[in-house]
C-alpha cells in the first residue's frame, strides 16, 4: 500500500471540501471494496476521507409516502428495516443476495452502488485494462468472459457492475441526493452509472468531491409485490451471473403495473424498459413474459471467450425473468 | 492538497480490546487485523486471504461481526473489539467454542477464532429478528434452522471442510441461550 494521509473531519461539508481540493483524494465509508483495492494497488490515493460517521445512519419516512435512507446506513440493518421489508421486498432480498454477514453489516448505502467490477482483469493489475489504465487494452475480449456483459458493452470494455442492490434501487426509481463542491443535487438512480463508451474508466456521473447523503425510495404501491432473484455459480457469498428485479401490480387479470431491472449483464443496473412495454397492460402467461425477455434481449451481444463466451446469459436472462414473473403474478392472483 | 492530517504520518487511537484497554500509535495503512496481531499481541483473529474473502479475521467491533482485513485501524478510535478468545469468561469457555469442541467443528482449527466471532454475531443478528437470503419471505422472522445457520456462516470458509461440526455447534449453542 503506497502511503496516504487518513481524514477523519467532522462534517460532510468539511468531508466535501477536503475531497474536492486534493485530486489524489477518496472517500472512505464501509471500506469493504476500497480497502481491498488499496491492497491489490488498483488505486492509490493520497488522502482517504472517512465519511462513514459522517452522513445518516437511519431510515426515515419522507412526506411523500416513501422511505429515505441515509448513505451511512449498513447494507445489514437496511435489509432487516420493517418497512423496507414490508413496502420494498426486492430491495431486502437484493441486499441479503448480497456478500457475507460481515460485509453487510460493513458496507453501507452511499459505498455499495459506488463498488467496482469484480472483473479479474480490472482486479489484477498485472494485465491490461481500460478501465483501471484507460487505453491499455481490454484483456476480457476472448479471455474468461464468465461474468462479462451481454448488453451496452463497448469495443472497451465488457465488465458488469456486481452490486445487487443496485438492480432493486434502479427497478425502484430510487433518488441519490448528493452534496458536491457546488452545493446539492439529486441524480435519478437510473442515471447515476454510466455505459463504458469511450470511457470505462468512469463508472458513474458523479464528480470528484460529489458525496451521496442519502438515496430515496418513492411511495411504490407495486412493490410490495417484488422480488429479487439471483443466478450465481453456488448457493451463497458469490456475484450474479445474472438477476432479475421486479414487481407488479394486476387489475382484472391484466398487468396494471410492471418493473423490472436486470443485473449481472451490463455495466451499470439494467433498466428493462422495453420488457416492461411489452408487459404492461398485458395478461401473465409464459409467452407473454418470454416474448418481453426477447424485447430486452433483441441487441444483446454476448462475449466470445476462452471459457466458451457468456451467451449462455441469453436464454438464462429470459427464463429467470419469466420464472419471477410467474411467481409474482401467480401470487397476486391469489 | 489537504491541509489537515498529517500526510501518512502515524496517529494514536484509543481502542479496548477483549476488555483491555491500549492507545497505539497507528499507521494509516495499517488494518484492524495487524494492529492486533502486530502491534497487539492478539493473535486470536487469524489472517487468512487478507482479502475480505474468507472470514478467518471475523471480530465484533462495537458487537457486530466484521472483517479485520478489511478495517482501517484509525477508524477504531474509541471502539470496543472483542476476539474469540475475549468470548470466553474466568469460568470456563463460552457456550460457542465448548460447542465447537463438543462437536468437532474444527480440524486444523485456523478458521475457529474467526466462525466463533462469526456464530456470536449471527446469533444477535437472528435474536433481533433480521431475515436472511434463505428465510422463506422477508416481511417474516427466521425460523431457527440449519439452513439459516449455514447461509449466515457462508462468510466463514473452513478447508479442512469442518461444515457439519460447526452447524451443529452454532445450533447446539443458539439451543441453549
Amino acid at each position: 500500500m503506497k502511503p496516504f494521509t487518513l481524514d477523519r473531519p467532522e462534517t460532510a461539508a468539511d468531508a466535501v471540501s477536503a475531497v474536492a481540493a486534493d485530486p489524489s483524494a477518496a472517500y472512505l465509508a464501509g471500506g469493504t471494496n476500497l480497502v481491498d483495492h488499496l491492497k491489490l494497488g488498483i488505486t492509490a490515493p493520497g488522502l482517504l476521507v472517512d465519511v462513514s460517521r459522517l452522513t445518516s445512519s437511519d431510515v426515515r419516512e419522507d412526506d411523500r409516502g416513501g422511505l429515505v435512507v441515509g448513505a451511512g446506513v449498513r447494507n445489514s440493518d437496511l435489509a432487516a428495516d420493517r418497512r423496507v421489508r414490508e413496502r420494498y421486498p426486492v430491495l431486502a432480498e437484493a441486499l441479503l443476495s448480497g456478500a457475507s454477514g460481515q460485509l453487510r453489516n460493513m458496507a453501507t448505502t452511499g459505498g455499495n452502488p459506488l463498488q467496482r467490477t469484480r472483473c479479474v482483469y480490472f482486479q489484477d493489475v498485472s494485465t491490461p485494462c481500460n478501465k483501471r489504465a484507460p487505453g491499455s487494452g481490454c484483456s476480457a475480449l476472448g479471455g474468461y468472459t464468465r461474468y462479462h456483459a451481454i448488453l451496452g458493452a463497448s469495443e472497451h470494455c465488457v465488465a458488469t457492475h456486481p452490486s445487487d442492490m443496485a438492480v432493486a434501487l434502479a427497478v425502484l426509481d430510487a433518488e441519490v441526493r448528493v452534496l458536491g463542491p457546488d452545493g446539492e443535487r439529486v441524480v435519478a438512480f437510473t442515471d447515476l452509472h454510466r455505459l463504458p463508451g469511450d470511457h470505462p474508466e468512469r463508472d458513474t456521473v458523479l464528480g470528484h468531491g460529489d458525496l451521496i447523503t442519502e438515496i430515496a425510495l418513492p411511495p411504490a404501491a407495486w412493490a410490495r409485490r417484488s422480488a429479487y432473484r439471483k443466478v450465481r455459480d453456488r448457493a451463497s457469498y458469490a456475484f450474479a451471473l445474472v438477476s432479475v428485479a421486479a414487481g407488479v401490480s394486476l387489475v382484472d387479470g391484466v398487468l396494471e403495473d410492471v418493473r423490472v431491472a436486470l443485473g449481472g449483464v451490463a455495466h451499470k443496473p439494467w433498466r428493462a424498459h422495453r420488457a416492461e412495454a411489452v408487459l404492461r397492460g398485458a395478461r401473465p402467461s409464459r409467452e407473454v413474459f418470454l416474448a418481453a425477455a426477447d424485447a430486452e434481449l433483441a441487441d444483446a451481444r454476448p462475449v466470445e471467450g476462452a471459457d466458451g463466451g457468456n451467451a449462455f446469459k441469453v436464454p438464462l436472462v429470459r427464463r429467470t425473468l419469466a420464472a419471477v414473473l410467474r411467481d409474482l403474478t401467480e401470487e397476486a392472483d391469489r | 492538497m489537504a491541509t489537515t492530517g498529517t500526510a501518512g504520518r502515524s496517529r494514536t487511537i484509543e481502542l479496548r480490546v477483549d476488555g483491555t484497554a491500549y492507545h497505539p500509535d497507528v499507521d494509516p495503512r495499517r488494518t484492524l487485523l495487524d494492529l492486533l496481531r502486530e502491534q497487539l499481541g492478539v493473535t486470536s483473529p487469524k489472517k487468512g486471504c487478507d482479502h475480505g474473502q474468507c472470514g478467518a479475521c471475523t471480530v465484533l467491533l462495537d458487537g457486530r461481526r466484521v472483517l479485520a482485513c478489511l478495517t482501517l485501524a484509525l477508524t477504531c478510535d474509541g471502539a470496543e473489539v472483542t476476539t474469540a478468545a475475549g468470548l470466553s469468561g474466568d469460568d470456563g469457555l463460552h457456550p460457542l467454542p465448548q460447542a465447537f469442541v463438543d462437536h468437532e467443528g474444527f480440524q486444523c482449527g485456523y478458521c475457529t477464532p474467526g466462525q466463533v466471532c462469526s456464530a456470536a454475531g449471527l446469533l444477535a443478528e437472528f435474536d433481533a429478528g433480521a431475515p436472511s437470503h434463505v428465510t422463506p419471505s422477508v416481511s417474516d422472522s427466521p425460523r431457527w434452522t440449519d439452513e439459516e445457520i449455514a447461509e449466515r456462516m457462508s462468510g466463514n470458509l473452513c478447508r479442512c471442510g469442518a461444515y457439519v461440526g460447526i452447524v451443529a455447534a452454532i445450533r447446539q449453542a443458539g439451543d441453549k441461550r
